[in-house]
């Protein structure tokens, strides 16, 4: 271990060696092999899928409230007991409510819960609140925090003003922050961080005209390892050619915003890049595809070199970034097996790829609504109509700007052959509000005009023909896009649905077998780890934490 | 919260001594408005070194090619500043006000439309006309419900949003602005209990387990449903509307609009 600075080897080396943390081999075995739930999606594959089986479709009937914890953001009304920790390089409080749109770590029966500028260490046994961090900030897009990072004992998390932050997870006190992305440029960074082994995997935001890129960083100093970007950025950068010239590309966007998944054998992280930018007013772009965009892209982490790439929407218009958390499985395919990759984009079209070579097997069209699109190229790339790009009078276009399907993410169950998939039908008027040929910036120009859902619902699709299997349509008239899915090996598949209901459903067909009604719309994506013998279900709506046991 | 950096207004001295200045030397090739130019310039507002910029130091290393990354034109010698020997002795002042001058435009993600069509109005009244008779004359007649619908809502764009979609429900349930210019019905339901009686009323909200409705008397009902029991039948006056949305092209959409514009 090296170590640049005297005071920081004081306090890392003390949080590592005064508890066990989290080894960071434990995030490689399959999830519910161990207790923890110890990355975003539990392991590294994006499936979601447990292998925990005390709760089944026998018994989930059974399923019951154990405790849940409301988690109060900024430094006023502290939670007795609790110690405050304040750090951060801005005035500033985020004071809305925590809303929870993230994963939470569980390690060692502590959970980590993270919002905008907010940690919180909780007790997995009672919800107790053991300390919470808040970071005042100087500003920036507070969409949404996806969750921490973990190392030994190291918390990593991103903030809104473009830190990373180095937490001690015994105590909630920063032993390092890092500026990770330009905040004068509009950056702002919401993604949880993947750790792979000692590589921390960052990627943030931006809604300007600004390059995206994923950093690696060293767990212990946070220093940067290798950046990539997702676009050109100088002469002779491959996918030049699919840009209008240079400046465009340094403006191309393509920010990935979604943590993504993590292939051990081929070293290859996986993940989906934003839309190009300007996002919906071509200006500069040309009319070329502007690559990498829209696209599934592998990086080495050891190189940061890119493997390879599947561009999901060629010359997007319309913001159907392909940010979607891409899901890593083996399986049948054809009648041999195959190492695959599946993405449900944002565009409505749900793809199944080579994981070793990005090759193309199979394209489907899960968004019922979805009309922007003439068809697939031989690519298997859906085909976008230039009619239905945004217009001075307006463009009836499916879907709304939230898309098929969004960031909730997906789950994956091996026993069912199904992707799972929080899927909405939805209609809006595109209407083009700047004429002239240089375009506007970023998400300007346009202004869409919600014309309502029709319908929300699960997808269930079979991965080897993208065919819908089942789907689950919520009754609601109207609504939103649902919250991300958890499946496990007890048959199950959990997900928030439009009203406010955690349900449980057969994989295999979808039938209801369980709901609770919580106090507000489900924000995150149901996880389930095993305490004490114990096999909870836990999920956040709002600002409130909400754990579930067999009784 | 969704704060970037903002910069304060400077003095409108500073601010016509920097558009001068601008126009001088940059404006032929970055446009007028510092948004790019026929003759290659690049949109400065989102170039890093103007967005880095305090007060024109950032853009006196680029233009001076005091740092590597240095304005091309100006290090192949492409680019001559056009300066007063009064400028010349104090650039710092020259490239302060001139940064002043870029500096006041803004810079959003949410880019404002600068040059806006006039009008949704491009439709075919005519071609609108037969549309509407084949469409929605079933249901709508321009002597009777639609009588002075675009009297009522004048702006076009409105027009062709709500009759597209008159009502767009939230998850909670329907409801519509008081002073909503088109009287949409509200959706009821018909629930057949497990005695065969029904239950009639207007829809409150509804999801797998639960559905609240109000009866004709004011009476609130809360029902719970376990799978298809009780049944439940939803009345939802969209209906029509949502199913032609798949049906409808962009132009038959304009061309009906530009017929109910005439309901005066």
């Amino acid at each position: 271990m090296k170590f640049s600075k005297l005071p920081l080897l004081f306090s890392i080396t003390a949080a590592l060696l005064s508890a066990q943390g989290l080894d960071p081999s434990t995030i490689f075995k399959p999830l519910g092999t161990t207790d923890d739930w110890p990355t975003y999606g539990g392991d590294y594959t994006g499936q979601r899928y447990s292998v925990l089986k005390q709760v089944d479709r026998t018994n989930v009937k059974n399923l019951s409230l154990a405790w849940s914890s409301r988690l109060i953001a900024g430094t006023e009304n502290r939670r007795p007991g609790s110690v405050l920790v304040t750090g951060g390089v801005g005035k500033m409080e985020a004071t809305a409510l925590a809303n929870i749109k993230g994963s939470i770590l569980q390690v060692n029966g502590v959970l980590y819960v993270s919002a905008p500028d907010n940690a919180w260490a909780i007790d997995a046994r009672d919800g107790h609140e053991l300390w919470h961090y808040v970071w005042k900030t100087r500003g920036g897009t507070h969409i949404g925090n996806r969750g921490l990072g973990m190392w030994h004992n190291l918390l990593y998390m991103e903030t809104p003003d473009d830190y990373l932050v180095c937490l001690d997870a015994k105590t909630g006190k920063e032993l390092w922050r890092r500026e990770i992305a330009d905040f004068d440029l509009q950056y702002f960074s919401t993604v949880a961080p993947i750790v792979v082994g000692n590589h921390v995997l960052i990627g943030t935001g931006n809604d300007l005209d600004e390059p995206g890129f994923v950093q690696s960083l060293d767990p212990e100093t946070g220093n940067l390892q290798w950046k990539f970007y997702t676009v050109p950025m100088k002469k002779g950068d491959a996918g030049l050619e699919t840009w209008g010239n240079l400046d465009a590309a340094r403006h191309g966007g393509g920010n990935a915003w979604v943590p993504g998944s993590y292939d051990p054998e081929t070293h290859l992280y996986i993940f989906g890049t934003g839309n190009p930018s300007p996002a919906y007013t071509t200006g500069t772009r040309g009319e070329g595809d502007n690559l990498y965009t829209c696209s599934v892209v592998a990086v080495n982490v050891e190189t940061g070199k890119m493997a390879w790439y599947y561009q999901t929407s060629p010359h997007d218009t319309h913001d159907w970034d392909s940010a979607q958390t891409p899901v890593l499985f083996d399986g049948e395919f054809n009648g041999r097996m195959r190492k695959m990759v599946v993405q449900a984009s944002r565009n409505g079209y749900f793809f199944t790829l080579d994981r070793l070579t990005g090759e193309h097997l199979v394209t489907s069209k899960f968004g019922e609504s979805v009309n922007w699109a003439k068809g697939l190229n031989a690519k298997g790339q859906p085909v976008r109509d230039p009619t239905k790009d945004f217009h001075p009078a307006g463009a009836l276009v499916s879907s709304a700007n939230q898309g098929a399907t969004n960031w909730p993410p997906p789950a994956y169950n091996p026993q069912t052959g199904l992707v799972y998939v929080p899927t909405q039908n939805s209609y809006a008027m595109y209407y083009l509000t700047e004429l002239d040929p240089r375009g506007a910036m970023g998400l300007g120009g346009k202004e869409e005009v919600a014309l309502g859902t029709v319908s929300s619902y699960i997808s269930a699709i079979d991965y080897q023909t993208g065919k819908t299997v089942w789907k689950h349509v919520y009754p609601s008239l109207g609504g939103t896009l649902g919250a991300g899915m958890l499946t496990t090996a007890g048959g199950l598949l959990f997900a928030g649905d439009v009203s406010g209901n955690l349900i449980a459903y057969d994989a295999a067909n979808g039938n209801i077998l369980w709901h609770s009604y919580l106090t507000s719309l489900i924000s995150n994506a149901p996880e389930t780890y095993s305490l004490d013998g114990h096999q909870y279900v836990l999920v956040a709506a709002g600002d409130t934490v909400y754990s579930f046991i067999l009784n | 919260m969704a704060s970037f950096p903002t910069r304060p207004k400077a003095a409108a001295a500073t601010l016509t001594r920097g558009k001068q200045n601008y126009n001088t030397n940059c404006a032929y090739c970055h446009g007028e408005d510092a948004r790019g130019g026929d003759n290659g310039g690049v949109n400065l507002l989102r170039s890093e070194v103007v967005m880095k910029d305090q007060n024109g130091e950032r853009l006196r290393a680029f233009l001076l090619n005091e740092s590597e990354a240095g304005h091309a034109a100006a290090r192949e010698g492409i680019l001559k500043f056009n300066l007063t020997s009064a400028q010349a002795s104090d650039l710092q002042a020259y490239l302060a006000d001139l940064a002043a001058f870029i500096h006041d435009f803004r810079v959003s993600s949410r880019d404002p439309g600068r040059m806006r069509p006039p009008t949704v109005l491009v439709g075919d009244t005519n071609a609108g006309q037969r549309y509407f008779e084949q469409k929605c004359a079933s249901c709508h007649s321009a002597a009777g419900d639609l009588k002075g619908i675009a009297t009522r809502i004048k702006d076009a764009r409105s027009l062709q949003q709500t009759w597209l979609m008159p009502a767009v429900y939230g998850f909670r349930g329907f409801n519509p602005p008081a002073d909503s210019p088109t009287h949409v019905p509200p959706p009821t339901v018909t629930v057949t209990m497990a005695d065969e009686s029904k239950v009639e009323g207007r829809l409150g909200r509804i999801d797998d387990f639960v559905l609240t409705l109000t009866e004709a008397d004011g009476t609130p009902r809360s029902i719970r449903r376990d799978d298809d029991v009780p049944k439940v039948e939803i009345h939802d006056p969209m209906k029509p509307h949502k199913e032609l949305l798949t049906v409808y092209t962009d132009t038959d959409i304009h061309n009906v609009t530009a017929y109910l514009a005439t309901f005066k």
